[in-house]
């Protein structure tokens, strides 16, 4: 979101700090066998987005079903000059069904960019981001704006087989190191990842950990972390309503203290302090 | 331009239009211009702290959804120090939504929010999801009268009444919040419901039961208002499945005042501004000078074919 949204208009007029709008299709097609990629052309406020931010998405209906409610979807890719997003989805219910049915020139109505995303530390020189499942797409923004900041990534992807890892490409072409750790070849278990994350620590190569899609990988990341002190990121999903906070539907429990405390994804998140998360 | 503004027991409002309870937040104000509204009115709170119900809270169904939030509340100290002068930036009337387990909790609630920035008081005395088995106050004419007339002792607010569509007595409860001193009444509240999943034959709802809203539920609680119109003297505020202006005007010739906007918010954000130009622009064409003429405007006498012009569909 630019810094300018949040500034009240000068003359009273109604500023939104969230778009809701008519996107229009540009790009729709599948990436590998479970996952599609849709790529949006909108305005400039609806592109505006952070990595972790997510837009929820007026789902056409696929046939024979009809969605009612809006899907929650995380920020895969955002061009503000270009004035387009992207989402990474796997068709997985009636919404994304609806979804994959769009096709160039279609429209959907959309709102965002929503929530809270990660925050990078200018102190940090490398962090490390695990991801696995929708994780894959919604840890993938993080490439470019780590890029930006002069931040070095090391990309842990995780999948059940090598031709499903998502966001190998986006890391590398950002200048991040890709570990991709996969099911079929026997390194994507908690134990592995753990050895390959206390490598990176020892080479001085984590000063944060960015997360999203995998409880037991976060569990491995949040006992390190508390162990050597170090500060993390999780991105949380959670079935959603409205969005904006006002159906009180997404919440989740957190740890904040020893305390355990509700909060909603949708505004308090949906990236929140790793420390906090309850896998 | 038609006059959009309307009474309702004491307070005017600039349009007809406002949130239903529940389903908005100070996060519309993110999307909307919150000042363009009739009123807002906030989640209900309650005097005990509340966590919610279990997940899952939220379910779809055909035509709406199913909720079984249960009411998270953060008590009276956390709305007067932070709700109400989080709403001071917004211009229209803000009501505070209550709930409480018994009559007397009721009453000491209501005078509690009576306070500087509290426009009207809404009472949920018809919450599908707080009580056992789906059981509210406002299910029956006894119990409704009971809570409604030790609030109206403890408050000198405008006192709108949410009543339930889970009764077969809907006439003789609004008869009985008006009797005991309701300035306004709010039907309806949702349609006590349930779904289950055919994958793992749990229910979809993590309390189980839960209440019906969205399109779905309209022509029933519509068919309420009309009930309730017929039996009271003070405003109705409609409020079930409505998301066009078609849909408001239709509540409005059954007899409501104003309407509330729930569900549609969820999935359209500018559902409420546009329940509010389209009803305009109902209104001037054909010539209605005052929205307000167009509450119980409903015409049942025999019409003939120039007659049915005149109820085409809004433009």
């Amino acid at each position: 979101m630019s810094a300018a949204a949040a500034i009240p208009a000068a003359c009273g007029g109604f500023r939104p700090r969230a778009a809701e709008e008519q996107a229009e299709v540009v790009a729709n097609a599948a990436v590998n066998a479970e996952y599609r990629h849709l790529v949006v052309s909108c305005s400039a406020l609806a592109a505006g987005a952070a990595p972790g931010q997510f837009y929820q998405l007026l789902c056409p209906a696929p046939p024979g079903e009809a969605p009612y409610l809006r899907r929650p979807m995380s920020l895969y890719g955002a061009d503000p000059a270009a004035r387009r997003i992207e989402f990474l989805y796997k068709v997985a219910g009636a919404g994304t069904r609806g979804l994959a049915t769009l096709r160039p020139g279609e429209t959907l109505q959309m709102l965002g960019p929503l929530g809270q995303g990660f925050r990078l530390d200018p102190a940090w020189k490398q962090v490390v981001a695990v991801g696995r499942g929708a994780g894959l797409a919604t840890l993938g923004p993080l490439a470019e704006a780590a890029q930006r900041a002069g931040i070095g990534v090391t990309a842990i992807l995780s999948a059940r087989r090598p031709e499903l890892v998502l966001s190998d490409a986006l890391f590398r072409a950002r200048g991040a190191t890709v570990l991709t750790v996969t099911d079929a070849e026997g390194t994507s278990g908690p134990a592995h990842v753990e050895r390959l994350l206390r490598g990176l620590m020892a080479e001085g190569r984590c000063d944060a950990f960015f997360t999203c899609g995998s409880a037991r990988l976060l569990r491995v990341q949040q006992s390190l972390a508390r162990a050597f002190g170090l500060p993390g990121q999780v991105a949380l999903e959670q079935q959603m309503a409205c969005g904006l906070g006002m159906c009180f539907c997404c919440v989740r429990d957190f740890n904040i203290d020893g305390a355990i405390v509700q909060k909603r994804v949708c505004r308090a998140g949906p990236v929140f302090d790793m420390m906090e998360a309850l896998p | 331009m038609t006059d959009l503004s309307v009474r309702i027991g004491g307070l005017t409002l600039a349009n007809p239009v406002m949130p239903a309870s529940g389903t908005f937040a100070e996060g519309l104000g993110e999307v909307i211009d919150l000042d363009r509204l009739g009123a807002l009115v906030t989640k209900t709170i309650t005097r005990e702290l509340r966590a919610g119900n279990p997940l899952p809270r939220v379910a779809e169904v055909t035509g709406g959804m199913l909720n079984a939030i249960g009411i998270p509340s953060q008590g009276v100290p956390y709305l007067l120090e932070e709700t109400l002068p989080l709403y001071r930036r917004w211009t229209p009337p803000l009501v505070v939504s209550i709930s409480a387990p018994t009559v007397e909790g009721f009453a000491t609630l209501a005078a509690e929010v009576s306070v500087a920035g509290v426009a009207a008081i809404e009472a949920n005395i018809s919450c599908p999801n707080i009580e056992e088995d789906g059981r509210a106050f406002a299910m029956r004419a006894a119990s409704t009268e009971a809570a409604v007339r030790q609030m109206r002792a403890a408050t000198g607010l405008p006192l709108w009444v949410k009543l339930t569509p889970n009764t077969g007595e809907i006439a003789e409860v609004a008869r009985a919040a008006e009797a005991a001193g309701a300035d306004a009444l709010v039907v309806a509240n949702t349609i006590l419901a349930m779904a289950i999943d055919l994958q793992t034959l749990r229910p979809r709802l993590g309390n189980v039961m839960g209440g019906l809203s969205g399109p779905a539920v309209k022509p029933i609680v519509l068919r309420q208002v009309y009930q309730c119109a017929r039996a009271v003297r003070v405003p109705i505020i409609g409020c079930g499945g409505i998301a066009t202006a078609a849909d408001a005007a239709e509540y409005m010739l059954a007899g409501a005042s104003a309407v509330q906007v729930g569900t549609a918010s969820f999935i359209n954000c500018h559902a409420m501004v546009e329940v509010i130009e389209g009803l305009a622009r109902f209104c001037e064409a054909r010539g209605i000078a005052r929205i307000a003429e167009l509450t119980g405007a409903l015409r049942q006498e025999e019409a003939d074919e120039d007659d049915l012009s005149w109820v085409s569909p809004a433009p």
